[in-house]
């Protein structure tokens, strides 16, 4: 690996601890009613926001209340994102390609994985609803988007990155971008290295 | 049919026989057509209606668009409404009213047990008051948009209006005080706020005769003391003083930071037929009091204490709960031990306002019967001490020589020159009650330079910052005491009235007639964002510490303490928990304790029970309330919420079983029962 190659994934590794300390991922409501926004901000390990005000609404269209307590991946998410910044640094430092291609794999698996789950638990909050709440709407689901906006009755659902969603993202994408290079461009490099 | 004045002229004119005077005659008719449309045009004028353009302009001025906020917030006193209404400036709409001295029964105020404690007095429970004048908290002789007084003049009391909520936080009963009208002025810091007896009583004997007025009557000042940081208020001192009236008073500013000016009328002592024996001396007083003087009194133990009950009422915010403490003695200084405090201006005649100019240094005195606008100087009137030019003294008071204080006088003024204002550009404005007008005039110089009609006979004016170091002069508004025919009548009582007056130019120019709820008495007003910007969306539940807040609907409960009930109530849209609840007897006393659960802005829940004798409660989000009911009849009544929340409102309520007096009925509560 070439050394600018060792220093960005070491840096864009640790830049990743900036998601212990701002959000992960945004969702925003919008309707006229609230001039001053509604929204609620999912972090690693908590979330943070208008909840109540969001629970108070939804209790019209029965939906589960949104108890942070009781979801599991905001305890497990520390530990995976730290074991990731752990392992891109040691790639850093290693400078091994092989490493790299790892780091990328399981980079895509967390990826797809926290995707898969982000979208079954909206999926889950937005269909699993009580029958016999007070606003039924026949064939109306409540499932805010993935990523992009939504209409959802009065209110339009935004759901996108926050500041740190980004920079992971970022990191991601920035360590298949290296990745591809080293594969690509780099191979006189990865010759001189098995040679050694 | 048309009317033509040349056929007409014509037919007048041939049967005459000399032509000759055709031409005077047409001229005279001219002339009397030119003479009616002036007339015309001057009436116009004169009931301040305006011509298109005038009106275009004047709209362009006053006009908020939908949605935009306005520059300033004013505060103009709710006369005998005992409350304060909130209006924004250059709109004219009202915000809101502010309980303070008289019961609301539509938000519980005065109702609940928690604002219950704020109304009490040493004479007990007073559901009203006459609320005369606003005085902003100051920094610096200029608003800090923390807190804004308002006196009780009938009562006497004074009150303070916290701004990050609206709501009265504070009320202190002033003892030794009748008519507590010059009040509640206060000092560049708002270290002190003061307030004057408009009627003297007898003090150290209570039951005299009448006729023992000039003996056994006096009158007080109190300076009430302000926390800066918590804002609570106490008595510092008092002083009395000789039987006068004290009408208005303001702070010294800058140069005469150290002194307050009360204006005084009944300088006679009279105690009956006032407005003809109060009327009889050609000058009243201006009382300077030298407060920094006090102050070092009161430290060196020269004030007495004085036995006197009155009370002491605070809203806890964080408890959601005022309460009140019963105070038995206050500190008492006499003039006579205390030489140097306090002077005597003469200042014609039975004067209302006694008001300060930026700078400090003249002090306009309005003497409502004068027929000149006398202006005192503040360092004329020291030197006067200085040199003691005294025209010898009122009770030990020395007085001192009129010329010697004197700045000058502004003449021919108007008729009944009773308050002013200042601008930023170096003018005051008088207010001429029996002239109906606004009079402008250079404060140097003393020259009327602008008058402007009111409509009609207005009261007191105010210009935003307009009695403060900084005036911002842009508008001025003028409260009136009469309303006419300003407004769509509405039988013989009819609203009250304010009016705007653009005054950044040379000439006033009336934008803008605006009903007011009471009577306004004076008013205040600061920019917008010294205060908007600190205003409280929503009381937070964690921090709710009423005793009876319920913090989760697992909570809400009915419990029963002998002949009480205490009922639990949680509010979340659109439901109470509990809804429905039986057991209670008649001859119980049921309290209930409403907790509104939400945590979002503007929305407040109300909470009405059928056949309710004291009131409805609004409760704002994360707030408690209690209100008591007591029901006469066994059978089932409904509650709901007044305060349409949402989309399931109507669906707000529930039901109360109240049973016979010997039925053996147990308490029971429920939410949502499943079939």
């Amino acid at each position: 690996m070439k050394k600018i190659t060792k220093i960005l994934i070491i840096v864009s590794s640790l830049a990743m601890i900036t998601a212990f300390f701002t959000p992960i991922w945004m969702i925003d409501l919008e309707a006229p009613q609230y001039p001053e926004g509604l929204g609620m901000q999912i972090w690693i390990n908590r979330i943070t926001g208008d909840l109540n005000t969001i629970n108070g609404l939804n209790h019209y269209i029965g939906m589960k209340k949104i108890e942070p307590d009781s979801i599991k991946e905001l305890s497990i998410m520390p530990y995976i994102l730290a074991f990731l910044i752990a392992v891109g640094a040691v790639t850093g430092i290693a400078g091994k390609k092989k490493m790299l291609g790892v780091f990328v794999i399981l980079f895509t698996i967390v990826g797809i994985t926290g995707g898969i789950d982000f979208y079954l638990w909206e999926y889950d909050y937005g269909h699993d609803l009580d029958p016999t709440a007070a606003i039924v709407v026949p064939g109306m689901s409540y499932q805010p988007p993935l990523i992009g906006s939504k209409q959802l009755l009065n209110f339009v659902a935004h759901s996108y990155p926050d500041t740190g969603g980004w920079v992971v993202i970022g990191a991601g994408i920035l360590a298949v971008m290296l990745y591809i290079y080293e594969l690509k461009f780099n191979k006189q490099f990865t010759a001189k290295e098995s040679a050694k | 049919m048309k009317f033509h004045v040349k056929n007409f002229a014509k037919r007048m004119i041939s049967q005459k026989t000399s032509s000759s005077i055709i031409p005077f005659i047409t001229a005279g008719f001219i002339l009397a057509i030119t003479f009616s449309v002036m007339l015309l045009s001057g009436c116009g004028k004169k009931d301040g209606s305006t011509n298109l353009n005038m009106s275009e302009d004047a709209a362009n001025k006053v006009y908020v668009e939908p949605g935009k906020y306005d520059e300033f917030y004013s505060f103009i006193s709710g006369g005998f409404s005992g409350q304060m209404a909130v209006y924004g400036l250059p709109s004219g709409r009202l915000f809101r009213v502010i309980p303070v001295f008289s019961v609301d029964p539509e938000k519980g105020w005065g109702y609940t047990e928690e604002t219950k404690p704020m109304l009490m007095t040493s004479h007990g429970f007073i559901p009203w008051d006459d609320s005369h004048h606003s005085e902003l908290s100051m920094t610096d002789g200029v608003p800090n948009g923390k807190w804004i007084f308002i006196n009780g003049n009938n009562t006497p009391r004074l009150a303070r209006i916290d701004l990050k909520t609206f709501r009265t936080a504070e009320i202190l009963e002033i003892p030794n005080s009748a008519g507590n009208h010059s009040s509640p002025f206060t000092t560049e810091n708002s270290e002190y706020v003061v307030c004057g007896t408009r009627f003297s009583i007898p003090m150290k004997e209570l039951d005299v005769p009448i006729d023992s007025y000039r003996e056994k009557f006096n009158g007080t000042v109190s300076f009430v003391k302000v926390n800066p940081e918590s804002g609570n208020m106490n008595v510092e001192f008092q002083i009395m003083t000789p039987p006068f009236d004290y009408d208005l008073s303001h702070a010294g500013k800058g140069p005469s930071h150290d002194w307050f000016f009360f204006s005084c009328y009944n300088t006679e002592e009279a105690f009956t037929l006032l407005e003809v024996n109060a009327s009889q001396k050609d000058k009243d007083f201006i009382m300077a009091v030298n407060w920094k003087k006090a102050e070092q009194y009161l430290k060196e133990g020269k004030a007495k204490d004085v036995a006197s009950e009155y009370y002491h009422n605070v809203y806890d915010e964080s408890k959601h709960s005022a309460s009140s403490e019963v105070l038995k003695t206050v500190k008492m200084l006499d003039p006579k031990d205390c030489p140097d405090m306090i002077y005597y201006i003469p200042c014609p005649k039975s004067p209302h306002g006694a008001d300060v100019d930026p700078s400090g240094e003249y002090i306009v005195g309005g003497g409502k019967l004068a027929t000149v606008i006398p202006v005192f100087s503040f360092s004329k009137m020291l030197k006067a001490i200085e040199t003691k030019q005294f025209d010898g003294d009122v009770a030990g008071i020395p007085v001192i020589k009129y010329e010697a204080a004197l700045h000058g006088e502004v003449q021919k003024p108007g008729l009944g020159p009773l308050h002013t204002e200042f601008d930023d550009k170096g003018f005051a404005y008088t207010s001429m009650f029996v002239s109906s007008e606004v009079v402008k005039w250079n404060v140097k110089t003393l020259e009327v330079v602008d008058r402007a009609a009111s409509f009609y006979s207005v009261g007191h004016i105010m210009i935003p910052g307009g009695d403060s170091k900084k005036p911002y002069g842009k508008y001025l508004v003028v409260m009136n005491k009469i309303t006419k025919d300003r407004f769509l009548p509405t039988g013989p009582e009819l609203t009250q009235s304010a009016q705007l007056y653009d005054i950044s130019g040379e000439k006033m120019k009336l934008l803008l007639d605006f009903p007011t709820i009471g009577e306004p008495h004076y008013a205040q007003a600061c920019p917008a964002d010294l205060i908007m910007k600190n205003s409280v969306k929503i009381f937070k539940l964690d921090e709710n510490k009423h005793p009876d807040a319920i913090k989760t609907v697992n909570d809400a409960r009915v419990e029963r303490k002998g002949n009480e009930v205490h009922v639990y109530v949680g509010m979340v849209r659109s439901h109470f928990t509990p809804d429905n609840i039986e057991g209670i007897k008649v001859g119980d006393k049921v309290f209930f304790h409403v907790t509104n659960m939400e945590q979002d802005w503007d929305i407040p829940h109300g909470f009405a029970v059928k056949g309710n004798n004291t009131a409805e409660m609004l409760i704002m989000p994360g707030e408690t309330q209690t209100i008591t009911w007591e029901p006469k009849v066994a059978t089932v009544y409904p509650f709901y919420c007044t305060d349409f929340c949402s989309a399931l409102h109507q669906e707000m309520q529930g039901y109360i079983r109240v049973q016979p007096a010997n039925s053996s009925g147990e308490i029971k509560f429920s939410l949502g029962v499943k079939k």
